[in-house]
């Protein structure tokens, strides 16, 4: 198990510095002066803690939402799941963190969050400027509009003069500027920080279209009264990769996080699945499935964690394939078909690097 | 001439009459509502556009109000039972009341935590308010904090314990060394207790089980519990800076006036909302990496600043109420600067600032619904999130909102009403 | 007093620097710089550390770059070409023109009610308290997100104006009340200067007129004093007043041929005439009711501060009650209104910055919202918008202790 490994003096340390902190309270600055090093090593950081702090969403139905028992579900919930029983060997050591467009980058930048798994869209500026690490696209998404029926548009070029709601803070704001510029047509924005205030704006009719990533128009809309009223307009205007990302400069913890997600990836297309994967890990004979799953080779421990890592995150969360069907798939109320995160071998863009 | 009078006079009433009933339009109701409603036409005129309005607010609340339905589990629900006739949807409060109070991840099993800290609060507060209660009651004061810490956030008892045995070990080292000075018996007291802290802190993490309740992150904490939390922390904890911001302000050395001038006009310069702002997306910075001072820590600290530049001023003008000669008079009987300040001008100068101090921690309270523009799930923004984002309950504006101003205004009018009747009190004491 | 902390002697010793008066306050300041000092840069190095360990630095360059989005609603020219910099000034410019609006509409609404809360009749004065009370003890944000949810969940629609039958109709054709924002006739020059588009200068000349005529009407005023002072009769100046107001304004609008621009549905909203969005009014009528209820407690506090013997004396003097109260109580009331009346318009600017609730485009919700989203570069937001909000609150506290200067009872 992974907490066997993690090196006993950081572990008291830390704990020592998370004690006082509670202890002290009003008298942070003692915490404070012994707490010293800490951001290089965010994989020590977490066993230490014996909890990952993920990052997500306030809440988007599908992706990241508590549900009725106050427990967090969704699509980029199962990859923070996934992450923390890789490596603290236990799915439910997460602690969520819930973030808006505004606080995302600052919680994660200032160590609040250990990874950020909150729809977020690589972009170049994100990457470089402010100095981010996108390990990796779980979705591939672009941004659409969603207008209710009775309106009878039928495309985004039909929207001249159109209120828009748009959830500030993110790159679709950007790219509505875009957009309609180039199409030389006007529209007022009506910018808003939450989906769940944009979700009621729009159903109150003080915008005609609310426009964001297609995927979280799908898990908005499937959180409506009567879905049926509402139509998705054909043109996606943008493309949105989304994925986790990690602070910059901490490789070997984005590494963790990369092949986590790499794992669930390749799990779905070698065909390991939660069911099956106890029994592929003890008797298959293909050599890439016998490294995923740790009984072959030494990939796990090359990491910093163990051989049964990846195993672990399979079992637990199910592979990519599964994930995607059970949270926002064509079974789901959000009802998302595979299209672009489809498996490469399915014509999807979905292909991981080899476990080699 | 006394018999002339009797003489001249035909008739002589001996016994006065009864009074005559005063006209019916000078008496009783009809009197009062000629003077008070009707006394001149443009009077009358208000009289009657001012029922006018109250007739409308009441004609459009009345039916929703009484006519409201309680028991339903969504608003189509509502809406099938009522049957087109107006009528609140009420059920949104019966269904959802305990994410309304208590955010939606505090875990259910432990709402008796907070209830009980929020009776004790009462208990604790009561000496405090209330002077004619027997002063032992404030022991219960002073250890409410410890309890409340324990029971909201759950975890080892030692904690709290283990601060409240700082706090004592510090005073008392404070009493044995005052009467050298003020100052030594201070700073003696701060590094006596910072030495417990620190020793405690290495012994906490070995008793972590004992006696634990379970730890609630305050991530978890949320709705009107969040408000009254950030309220009651906040205000109690700026309290002691606000003193000492004005005491420095009226300081006669320059550069400790003008460190607290600066402080308090830069923050009452600014809105809360940048403060909170600094909180969540700036604070982060200024710690050590790692330190994991969470958001609610980081917005109580906000918060606290800027409370006590407000109650700094506040106490500020009960100092300058002061009488000079109060100021003289300590110095006459040779009291140092400390004693003076702690034995003659802070007594009279807190006294006369308590009604502005209350009302700062009624704006203070209010304000705490600014937490929701910054993700914080507190009554506003767990209506204005989860709830009315949800499929059962979209649409259900009213019923939420009239809650959350109940909720509100039960506060802060009782607190406002009590600032009255204490100034009403002090009044008197003072002539 | 001093003579026991005189030097005894000429001997210096350590203990002095804390019992000696002389050198006391000395030693404390010196403290409370180290300390001072101290917590500065112990913050001041945890900053550098971090920025350096996320790999950050602190630039205003970002401020030159181009925002990339939209405003809806601006005061100057702007597109999503426009710099960062120039967003800002669109969201000072907005952040001022709402705290103007909400002041005015503040002060009127405090005085009324402060003044029927006074009144003899008991009905009104009981429904003034209650709407005070009511006001002053519910969060201001929650005022704001109740009128914005009247604004967007009770108004109608622009659909709902459309058809032969339409369910709603605007107000005397003229006014159109929709749940984002409404619609009020606009008006624009025929013949004005700059063609169609019109040009400022129209709106100069039409103020240079208004200020014309202000003389003009301040001279007849004192030519008719210099009149009744020598002979004893004031002439009537009403009718050569409202001449000189009215006569050259009319005859320059009818040149310029003044027209309104009624607002009609077109596409997806109303179009034409002026469009007052849904968020200003949210934040604006918010702002003023409660605000308005804490000025109508200063306005009756102002006037239940001028002593009864006041108005008793005046009436003595056989002044008539509304000189009375024009001449005698109001100036003295002011004096105790006004102070409590700025600190409340300070707070109607702080309070502004809660646009961000409602999506109004203040300086708030673009440089401290989407600009920082944007760019990510929270610190040097955050700062600019303190820095903002400091300027004006100075600007308005140096205002008012000139005031206050101007005001003070001049004794003798």
């Amino acid at each position: 198990m992974g907490r066997n490994n993690r090196p006993n003096n950081v572990a008291d340390y830390q704990e020592e510095v998370t004690m006082n902190k509670s202890v002290l309270f009003g008298a942070l600055t003692i915490a404070g002066l012994t707490a010293g090093a800490a951001m290089a090593g965010t994989m020590d950081d977490v066993k230490a803690r014996g909890k990952l702090n993920c990052g997500v969403t306030t809440g988007l139905v599908g992706f990241a939402a508590p549900d009725a028992n106050g427990e967090w579900k969704g699509f980029d919930v199962a990859v923070c799941r996934a992450v923390a029983a890789a490596v603290l060997g236990d799915a439910t050591a997460v602690e969520f963190v819930p973030t808006t467009g505004k606080t995302r980058f600052t919680a994660l930048a200032s160590g609040e969050i250990d990874m950020l798994a909150r729809n977020t869209t690589w972009t170049f500026s994100r990457d470089v400027d402010l100095k981010f690490d996108f390990v990796g696209v779980n979705y591939y998404d672009g941004q659409g509009f969603m207008v209710p029926k009775e309106l009878g548009v039928s495309s985004a070029k039909d929207l001249d003069g159109a209120t828009v709601c748009i959830q500030t803070g993110t790159t679709t704001e950007l790219n509505l500027a875009d957009f309609f510029r180039s199409n030389n047509i006007n529209y007022e924005p009506v910018p808003i920080e939450t989906n769940a205030e944009a979700q009621q704006q729009y159903l109150a009719g003080a915008c005609d279209v609310y426009t964001t990533d297609a995927s979280g128009l799908a898990a908005t809309r499937a959180t409506f009264e009567n879905p049926d009223e509402h139509t998705l307009l054909p043109e996606i205007v943008s493309k949105e990769p989304l994925g986790p990302l990690v602070r910059h400069g901490d490789n070997e913890w984005g590494d963790v996080v990369r092949w986590t997600l790499n794992a669930l990836i390749t799990a779905e297309e070698l065909g390991v699945s939660s069911a099956n994967v106890g029994e592929m890990a003890s008797n298959t004979n293909n050599p890439e499935v016998a490294r995923l799953l740790g009984t072959e080779g030494t990939l796990g421990e090359m990491l910093g964690l163990d051989a049964d890592a990846f195993k672990r995150a399979i079992e637990t969360q199910g592979n990519y394939g599964e994930i995607f069907a059970t949270t926002i798939g064509e079974e789901t109320p959000i009802g998302l078909a595979r299209g672009l995160n489809a498996q490469w071998t399915d014509g999807g863009l979905l292909y991981s690097p080899p476990f080699r | 001439m006394s018999d002339t009078h009797a003489e001249s006079v035909a008739f002589v009433r001996e016994t006065s009459l009864p009074p005559a009933a005063p006209p019916v339009a000078e008496t009783g109701i009809v009197k009062w509502v000629r003077e008070n409603l009707f006394a001149t036409w443009a009077n009358g005129l208000l009289t009657v556009a001012s029922l006018y309005v109250i007739y409308l607010i009441l004609r459009a609340t009345m039916p929703w109000l009484f006519n409201g339905v309680w028991n339903a589990s969504s608003l189509a629900e509502c809406r099938e039972i009522l049957q087109g006739t107006t009528g609140g949807c009420f059920a949104v409060l019966t269904e959802r009341w305990n994410q309304l109070l208590f955010g939606f991840t505090y875990p259910t099993e432990l709402y008796w935590r907070p209830l009980v800290a929020f009776v004790l609060m009462f208990v604790a507060l009561a000496p405090v308010l209330f002077f004619d209660l027997p002063r032992k009651l404030l022991i219960v004061t002073g250890l409410f904090p410890f309890i409340a810490y324990w029971l909201i956030w759950g975890g080892s008892i030692f904690v709290p314990v283990f601060v409240l045995v700082g706090f004592v070990v510090g005073y008392l080292v404070y009493v044995r060394f005052e009467k050298v000075s003020f100052a030594a018996g201070f700073f003696g007291g701060l590094a006596a207790a910072v030495v417990v802290w620190t020793v405690s802190g290495a012994i906490t993490p070995s008793l972590e089980n004992v006696l634990a309740l379970e730890a609630v992150p305050s991530r978890d904490m949320g709705g009107y519990m969040l408000n009254m939390m950030l309220g009651v922390t906040c205000v109690s904890l700026s309290l002691p800076i606000g003193i000492a911001l004005a005491l420095g302000r009226q300081s006669s050395m320059p550069l400790i006036k003008w460190i607290c001038v600066i402080f308090i006009e830069f923050v009452r310069g600014v809105p809360l909302i940048t403060l909170l702002f600094v909180a969540n997306v700036m604070l982060a910075y200024f710690f050590p990496p790692g330190s994991g001072v969470d958001l609610f820590l980081r917005v109580v600290i906000m918060i606290t600043l800027f409370s006590s530049a407000y109650i700094a001023e506040v106490i500020r003008g009960g100092l300058a109420a002061l009488p000079k000669g109060q100021y003289e008079a300590a110095d006459s009987l040779g009291l140092d600067y400390p004693q003076a300040m702690r034995l003659i001008i802070l007594p009279q100068a807190l006294k006369i600032s308590i009604p502005g101090i209350v009302n700062i921690a009624v704006g203070l309270f209010k304000d705490t619904t600014l937490v929701s523009v910054i993700s914080m799930f507190d009554i506003l923004g767990m209506i204005r999130g989860p709830i009315l984002a949800s499929t059962e309950w979209n649409g259900v504006y009213w019923e939420l909102l009239g809650f959350a101003c109940v909720v509100f205004f039960v506060v802060c009018y009782s607190i406002s009403q009590y600032s009255q009747w204490l100034e009403r009190r002090l009044a008197t004491d003072h002539r | 007093m001093s003579t026991t902390t005189d030097p005894q002697g000429g001997t210096f010793r350590l203990s002095m620097l804390l019992n000696d008066t002389r050198y006391r306050s000395l030693t404390m300041q010196v403290i409370a710089a180290v300390v001072l000092a101290l917590a500065i840069g112990y913050l001041y190095s945890n900053l550098v550390t971090n920025l350096r360990a996320a790999g950050l630095n602190i630039s205003y360059a970002f401020l030159g770059n181009p925002a990339g989005y939209d405003i809806n609603q601006t005061l100057i020219d702007y597109s999503s070409q426009s710099t960062n910099l120039r967003a800002a000034v669109v969201g000072i410019l907005n952040t001022l023109l709402v705290a103007f609006l909400a002041c005015v509409t503040a002060t009127i609404f405090g005085v009324i009610a402060g003044v029927l809360r006074l009144s003899n009749n008991w009905l009104v004065s009981k429904l003034m308290a209650v709407y005070v009370e009511i006001f002053r003890n519910i969060p201001v944000l929650i005022w704001i997100v109740i009128i914005f949810t009247i604004m967007i969940a009770v108004l109608p629609g622009p659909r709902a104006f459309r058809g032969d039958d339409p369910e709603s109709r605007m107000l005397l054709d003229l006014f159109a009340f929709t749940n984002r924002g409404v619609y009020i006739p606009g008006p624009y020059f025929t013949r004005g200067i700059g063609g169609e588009e019109g040009s400022i200068l129209n709106w100069l000349m039409v103020i240079g007129v208004l200020i014309a005529s202000l003389f003009a009407t301040r001279a007849v005023t004192a030519r008719a004093n210099a009149t009744q002072a020598a002979t004893g009769v004031r002439p009537n100046t009403l009718w050569t007043n409202l001449a000189i107001w009215f006569v050259p304004l009319i005859a320059l609008l009818f040149v310029l041929g003044l027209t309104w621009e009624v607002p009609a549905l077109k596409g997806f909203n109303f179009s034409g005439g002026i469009k007052v969005g849904g968020p200003l009014i949210a934040l604006w009528f918010a702002l003023s009711i409660y605000t308005g209820a804490f000025i109508a407690e200063n306005v009756r506090a102002g006037i239940q501060a001028v002593s009864k013997g006041q108005t008793e004396a005046a009436g003595a003097l056989g002044l008539r009650p509304n000189r009375i109260m024009s001449l005698v109580v109001l100036p003295q009331a002011l004096r105790v209104i006004i102070p409590p009346l700025i600190s409340q318009y300070l707070n109607i600017t702080k309070n502004s910055s809660l646009a961000i609730a409602v999506g109004y485009a203040d300086i708030t919700a673009t440089l401290g919202g989407i600009t920082l989203n944007q760019t990510g570069r929270a610190i040097e937001c955050v700062l600019l918008l303190m820095l903002f909000y400091l300027v004006i609150s100075l600007l308005i506290s140096a205002f008012m202790n000139v005031y206050n200067n101007a005001m003070k009872l001049k004794e003798r």
